[in-house]
């Protein structure tokens, strides 16, 4: 570039010759400089912006094409994807504590007809009806001759009849994928399961929801995604729960009893190893819940949590347990057990006269009404509400099925000292045989409450302390000698110390008062009883049974021989070791200093 | 020298033209690969799926019980009772094997334990 001088001797000369000044041409060549200068830059510098505002507007282009590409394309999983991520997307598997399947997915498909597409209608509903014994071919033709473009036939079909409806060859006639729920093994744990339905239903796919026991429960958790490779473990062991539902079921038959149930609940970690209610029902087929009659008589109705009755007898470990607990007597202490005991127009009986008094030890093993009230009313009402209410017994249990929160125990409103002495030998608290295993299984653990659980646990989960080991210690020596010499001498198991308590309770009529001869015997018992691991509890309704020429109704002949059976064939499974009997000393030299 | 610039520049495009072509199809295989490997994974764990239903219901217990009792006679099977259970000295194991040992047979003791018995190996040099 030639820089123009901004002092050009051919100006300057001539000027400074004519007398004007040169320093005017100086300034007009800056002047003239510094306008080519500022062309320059504003050219650069537009150049620029333009290169920026096209660069710009390719960026947005870009982005605004992308965005609508997005939005009108149909969405596809990423090809490269990591494997098994976007397959596991069903309903997670419900298994055992040692892995059995209890509950997994089938697929299968639903079969449903398009009017409009139908060949020949008249044939198809006739060929279906023929395929499908519980259609009506009538109403089938109405509705494919009829307006509607869509018809569901059937939810859920088998292979089998899928390939029978392929042999029709209408082009009507068309399957939609399903999942079902499959419970493998029928009737077991069915109250446990509860059973699973079709929620919201296209042609593609169907929701599976639960509607009762642990499919409702953990419903959300067993629809995650995230969880369809993890199963639901539960506390459950298959054989034991087979062989006690077995064992429960030939009970109920023997002792002609209308309806059953058994809990066996681990005392250190509150697991539930088998929960069996009678009459029972099949997951797979689930049946409508009754509209009319008594709710108990019906099959889906769980006995187990739902059944709240008042349970006898058994509660007079718990008054003794806690009379003992505060220090007022010792297994030794002589109770005064002339009777009957009156109080204002209401009399408490013993079920046979047992004399002048007994001791602590022997009103449980006798099973004394009166020796138990007269405790009662020494540990006064407040202390026994509060002692029951730490067992859990004045709320639903926390057992993790639907319908344990529908067992709400009936609790008299008005705690007086009357209530304080029946509820002593179990009459004026209605409550559920969960509830009941509850509390045993804080006498058997050494006196900390734990509380039932469905739910495979870690290790020993003690809640609050409610009774002095001490305390729990005589109170099963107690429990073992009613096993002994006591009420439920059917109990006894060779090579399993048991120690339970029996009760036998008149059934309340619906209107108020109590049947005469409908009873609710239960055994509430815990074996080996020098170390317990096990709660049992056997709870039958209405047994009725002859023998000895007599008609008996006490759970000693009726609910204690079930029980017993129970516990034979259960422990070993459990890998419980029979032991030869020498533990019932060792706990008597512990009970006398 | 411009032109030679011009020249590898050139190829240098084909170059990576060609090689971004091929990479284009060789992934384009691969996707395809995956995505047929995902079905097959699909299908597999649905199979699994159904063959663990099937054994889960082949296996109830209730069917277990009535294959136990119709076959009572080859089996002999009853349930568990603790009178089954026994202590380690009562179960019977094999006895001794009466042969003895007559004619020992030397072996190396080369790079043996040395415990302090018996002679020091010829061959073995210990520290």
């Amino acid at each position: 570039m030639i820089r123009t001088p901004l002092r050009p001797l051919a100006r300057i000369l001539p000027a400074r010759d004519k007398g004007e000044n040169p320093d005017v041409i100086e300034r007009e060549n800056i002047r003239r400089r510094h306008e080519e200068m500022q062309d320059r830059a504003r050219a650069r510098a537009e150049g620029r912006l333009l290169v920026l505002g096209v660069f710009f507007f390719c960026v947005f282009a870009v982005i605004g094409a992308r965005m609508g590409l997005l939005a009108l394309s149909e969405p596809v999983e990423p090809l490269a994807s990591a494997p098994g991520a976007a397959i596991a997307a069903q309903r997670a598997d419900i298994v055992d504590r040692q892995g059995h399947i209890l509950a997994t997915n089938f697929e299968t498909h639903s079969l449903y007809a398009q009017p409009p597409q139908l060949v020949d209608p008249a044939a198809a509903a006739k060929g279906l009806a023929t395929i499908f014994p519980d259609l009506d071919a009538a109403r089938l033709l109405k509705d494919f001759s009829g307006k509607r473009k869509f018809v569901w036939v059937k939810k859920k079909i088998s292979p089998e009849q899928k390939q029978a409806v392929h042999d029709l060859g209408d082009p009507g006639l068309l399957f939609g994928p399903r999942e079902m729920r499959l419970y493998p093994n029928g009737h077991l744990a069915a109250h446990v399961m509860g059973g699973a339905s079709f929620g919201k239903e296209g042609v593609s796919a169907a929701e599976v929801i639960g509607v009762a026991g642990v499919e409702k429960q953990f419903d959300g958790y067993l629809r995650d995604p995230a969880n369809g490779t993890k199963p639901l473990q539960l506390s459950l062991d298959l054989t034991v729960q087979a062989a006690a539902e077995r064992v429960l079921f030939g009970g109920m038959r023997l002792m002609n009893a209308k309806g059953a149930t058994s809990i066996l609940m681990d005392v250190h970690t509150g697991e539930v190893i088998s929960v069996v209610s009678l009459p029972d029902f099949d997951p797979n087929n689930r049946p409508r819940p009754p509209t009319e009659g008594d709710a108990s008589d019906s099959p889906l109705f769980n006995r187990s949590v739902q059944g709240v009755y008042e349970l006898g007898s058994t509660f007079k470990i718990f008054t003794t347990a806690l009379s003992m607990d505060l220090g007022l007597t010792n297994p030794d202490t002589m109770i005064d057990i002339r009777g009957p005991l009156r109080w204002g127009k209401f009399r408490i009986k013993d079920f046979h006269n047992y004399g002048r008094e007994l001791s602590v030890s022997q009103i449980i093993v006798k099973s004394s009404n009166i020796g138990t009230a007269r405790m009662a009313q020494q540990i006064g009402a407040k202390r026994q509400k509060a002692f029951l209410g730490a067992l859990g017994m004045f709320d639903p249990t926390p057992f993790e099925i639907v319908e344990a929160s529908g067992g709400q125990p009936l609790v008299p409103r008005n705690w007086s000292e009357l209530s304080t002495m029946t509820i002593s030998y179990g009459h004026g608290l209605s409550v559920s045989p969960m509830h009941l295993a509850a509390g045993y299984a804080a006498i058997a653990n050494g006196g900390h409450y734990v509380s039932p659980t469905i739910l495979k646990q870690d290790g020993p989960q003690y809640g609050p302390r409610v009774l002095s080991p001490d305390a729990a210690a005589q109170s099963r020596v107690m429990l073992r000698k009613v096993v002994t010499e006591g009420t439920a001498s059917f109990g006894e198991v060779p090579g399993y110390a048991v120690g339970g308590k029996t009760g036998t309770a008149d059934k309340p009529k619906p209107r108020g008062g109590y049947y005469d001869d409908k009873v609710i015997a239960t055994f509430a018992s815990m074996f080996p009883v020098n170390d317990p691991k096990y709660v049992l509890i056997v709870t039958l309704d209405e047994p009725s049974v002859h023998s000895y020429g007599e008609q008996r109704r006490t759970a000693g002949w009726t609910a204690v021989p079930v029980a017993a059976e129970m516990i034979a064939r259960v422990a070993p499974l459990l890998g419980l070791r029979p032991s030869v009997e020498s533990a019932p000393v060792a706990g008597i030299t512990l009970t006398s200093n | 020298m411009k032109g030679v610039a011009y020249v590898l520049a050139a190829l240098a495009v084909f170059g990576l033209a060609f090689w971004a072509y091929r990479e284009n199809y060789a992934t384009q295989r691969v996707l395809g690969e995956t995505q047929q490997l995902q079905r097959d994974i699909g299908a597999a764990q649905v199979r699994l799926g159904v063959l663990k239903a099937e054994w889960a219901y082949l296996n109830r217990p209730g069917r277990l019980l009535e294959l136990a009792e119709l076959n009572f006679d080859r089996l002999g099977l009853l349930p568990l009772r603790a009178t089954q259970f026994g202590r380690v000295d009562q179960v019977i194991y094999p006895v001794d094997p009466p042969l003895s040992i007559v004619n020992p047979v030397d072996v190396s003791t080369m790079n043996a334990r040395n415990n302090g018995s018996g002679n020091a190996p010829a061959g073995g040099k210990f520290p």
